[in-house]
């Protein structure tokens, strides 16, 4: 290579003025990795956590649009295949209950319920949690120490028994769902935002922001807040299984969502009760709620691995 | 170790600070019951109102919200929960005592083999990590994590009861027998949880620099296993046994309805349907205390695991 061809900065390096790292640096040939393209190649790497994302991917499609495609309503009552089992040629594929309600559409709609829940559900949790911890690790001082010291009071409550409580007096409705379960599982996204938000704070970034007289609203908007993205993606992963679980949980004890709505916790208690003359009204939304939960749980395990810094020996 | 003055202190700091959490918990129950609509004593025939009047002088009802408030918080500094409104001729703490016994067996039974096995199985999942045997496990492990017990219950239920008939569907009589399924259902998630926290601590464990020094100073793998990393292995198993063993030992709501077993959980959700607003205070306040004794407990089993934290910093 003739020395006319280079750049400036590859003339220095090859004078042996500047080190050929820098020079190549300054080129841009070197092409730096950043902590989420680290983070995604390891994700990649996860087996168990690509597999169980795209299950996941699968079953929300199917819950999404299999209700559409399929003929049956899910309140219609075929009164000809009452307690039907599992058959391809009445066209109830999962068989039907005491009803005649098609198991297969139901077991479908019953997961968008239990699915919208777990996403809003997490959703409030995050905006309530992110903001609380946000706030609190930011001012820190004694801001800090009430607002923890809260946390910890409310920790220690029984909060399943809030829950129900709160069905109880407030009655049955969706909405109300989804604030109660996301106002009660705040409380460890805050602990873990403010962490993190008491690390960053001493970044040097912050410390510019303030420099220029950025105010302390817009510094943990624009720059505190998408700092938290990490570990935050992976809290939201690991939430959403639990409300989903929560939900059902409460529609088991005939406190969560109503009829003619279902959600899987509601049709599993339905199936429990017949399940020795109609297994199959048992079996097919217990297999749907489970594979959910457990691939939520290996998404979660796998970003985990990916995002924690700790990990990053 | 000995009971210091640190100690001492730590322990009435943490006392004092148990003062504000049950107020908090009795005022927000206490106010949440009662904005619910509908009263305890609505029948589906409208009771007389002279009747009425009585019953709820009877019960204080009639007085200013404030003033039953004060009255209640007087009745619980001499842990008198009241009278049930709902069971007839029952005091709150008659039962409490009826229904804690129930619930403390099967839970306890179920967090001690939780326990044993949850520990047993994450050491050896970590000391073999990343063999097909580790995968195996922890994928059972997490199928146990994810599966609702309301779903394993009625799939036990069927299986053993149902088709085998080994054992009762449900019911409770004390016998070893009535309380295998319920136990089982508790236990197998608590194994699952505690198995993967045990392997992910014993693996950490296992890469400190203190395990090296003692390998390298010749010990058998059995010590360096069973008296050094052990003890440290524990810490974050411990800390998830102090709310978990309160949430087991006051029964679960979904285990006593499935399986019918007269334990507290039933209890609560009964109480608060009927508006039974005494039952509902004093289900929740108890589980609340034990849930705070249990995490004091914690606190202290740590620094006796971990002589790193000095009781002062908890």
């Amino acid at each position: 290579m003739k020395s006319s061809e280079l750049t400036g900065n590859e003339r220095e390096a090859v004078a042996g003025e500047i080190d050929p790292f820098e020079a190549a640096l300054r080129l841009g040939d070197v092409k730096g990795r950043s902590p989420w393209e680290d983070a995604w190649h390891r994700l990649l790497k996860n087996r168990a956590a690509v597999t169980a994302a795209i299950i996941m991917g699968v079953m929300i499609l199917v819950v999404v649009i299999g209700p559409w495609v399929i003929s049956w309503d899910m309140d219609y009552t075929d009164w000809d295949h009452t307690n039907s089992p599992p058959s391809l040629a009445n066209g109830h594929w999962f068989g039907t209950d005491a009803v005649g309600r098609d198991i297969l559409v139901r077991t479908l709609e019953g997961g968008r319920i239990s699915l919208l829940v777990g996403f809003v559900a997490t959703i409030v949790s995050l905006l309530i949690g992110v903001s609380y911890g946000a706030i609190a690790g930011y001012y820190g001082g004694v801001t800090d120490r009430v607002m923890m010291r809260l946390v910890d009071i409310i920790y220690a409550l029984p909060f399943m028994f809030f829950v129900i409580l709160l069905m109880v007096v407030f009655g049955r409705n969706i909405v109300l769902i989804f604030v109660a379960i996301g106002a009660v599982n705040w409380l460890d996204m805050a602990r873990i935002v403010r962490g993190q938000t008491l690390s960053l704070k001493r970044m040097e970034f912050v410390e510019a922001a303030r420099a220029c007289g950025v105010e302390n609203r817009d510094i943990i908007r624009r720059h505190i807040v998408p700092n938290l993205l990490g570990v935050v993606m992976v809290y939201v992963t690991l939430t959403i299984p639990q409300v989903i679980l929560v939900e059902s949980f409460l529609s088991f004890l005939g406190l969560g969502v109503q009829e003619p709505m279902s959600s899987w916790g509601a049709l599993v208690s339905d199936g429990a009760q017949d399940m020795e003359s109609a297994p199959w009204t048992l079996v097919f939304p217990a297999v749907f709620l489970t594979v959910t939960l457990y691939c939520f749980n290996y998404i979660g395990d796998g970003l985990r691995d990916a995002l924690d810094p700790k990990d990053r020996l | 170790m000995t009971l210091d003055q640190g100690l001492v202190r730590q322990l009435t700091r943490r006392l004092l600070g148990v003062v504000p959490t049950l107020l908090l918990l009795i005022t927000v129950v206490f106010f949440l019951v009662r904005v619910a609509p509908g009263g305890p004593f609505d029948t589906e025939k409208a009771l007389p109102p002279e009747i009425q009047a009585n019953l709820e002088a009877k019960y204080h009802l009639d007085e200013p919200l404030l003033q039953q408030y004060f009255r209640y918080l007087g009745q619980i500094l001499v842990l008198d929960f009241g009278p049930s409104f709902q069971y007839k001729d029952w005091t709150v703490n008659e039962l409490i005592a009826q229904g804690f016994p129930v619930s403390l067996t099967i839970g306890g039974v179920a967090m001690l083999l939780g326990f044993v096995f949850g520990v047993g199985i994450g050491v050896g999942a970590a000391l073999r990590q990343n063999s097909a045997a580790d995968f195996t496990t922890m994928g059972f492990a997490m199928l146990g994590v994810s599966i609702p017990n309301f779903v394993v219950a009625p799939v036990l239920i069927l299986l053993f009861a149902v088709y085998a008939g080994w054992l009762p569907a449900g019911g409770w009589d004390w016998s070893w027998r009535s309380a295998v399924l319920p136990v089982v259902t508790l236990a197998l998630p608590v194994i699952a949880y505690i198995a993967r926290l045990m392997r992910g601590s014993m693996i950490e464990v296992l890469h400190s620099n203190f395990i090296r020094t003692a390998r390298a100073k010749g010990l058998p793998e059995r010590q360096v296993i069973l008296r050094h990393a052990l003890k440290p292995a524990l810490l974050p198993v411990i800390s998830y046994m102090g709310p978990a063993t309160a949430a087991l030992i006051t029964g679960s709501v979904v285990v006593e309805r499935i399986f019918s077993i007269p334990g507290l959980g039933s209890y609560f959700v009964q109480g608060a349907l009927n508006r039974d607003y005494t039952l509902v205070m004093g289900v929740v306040l108890f589980y609340g205390v034990l849930i705070i004794a249990l995490n004091v407990v914690v606190d202290l089993l740590y620094s006796i695991l971990n002589p790193k934290i000095a009781y002062e910093e908890l």
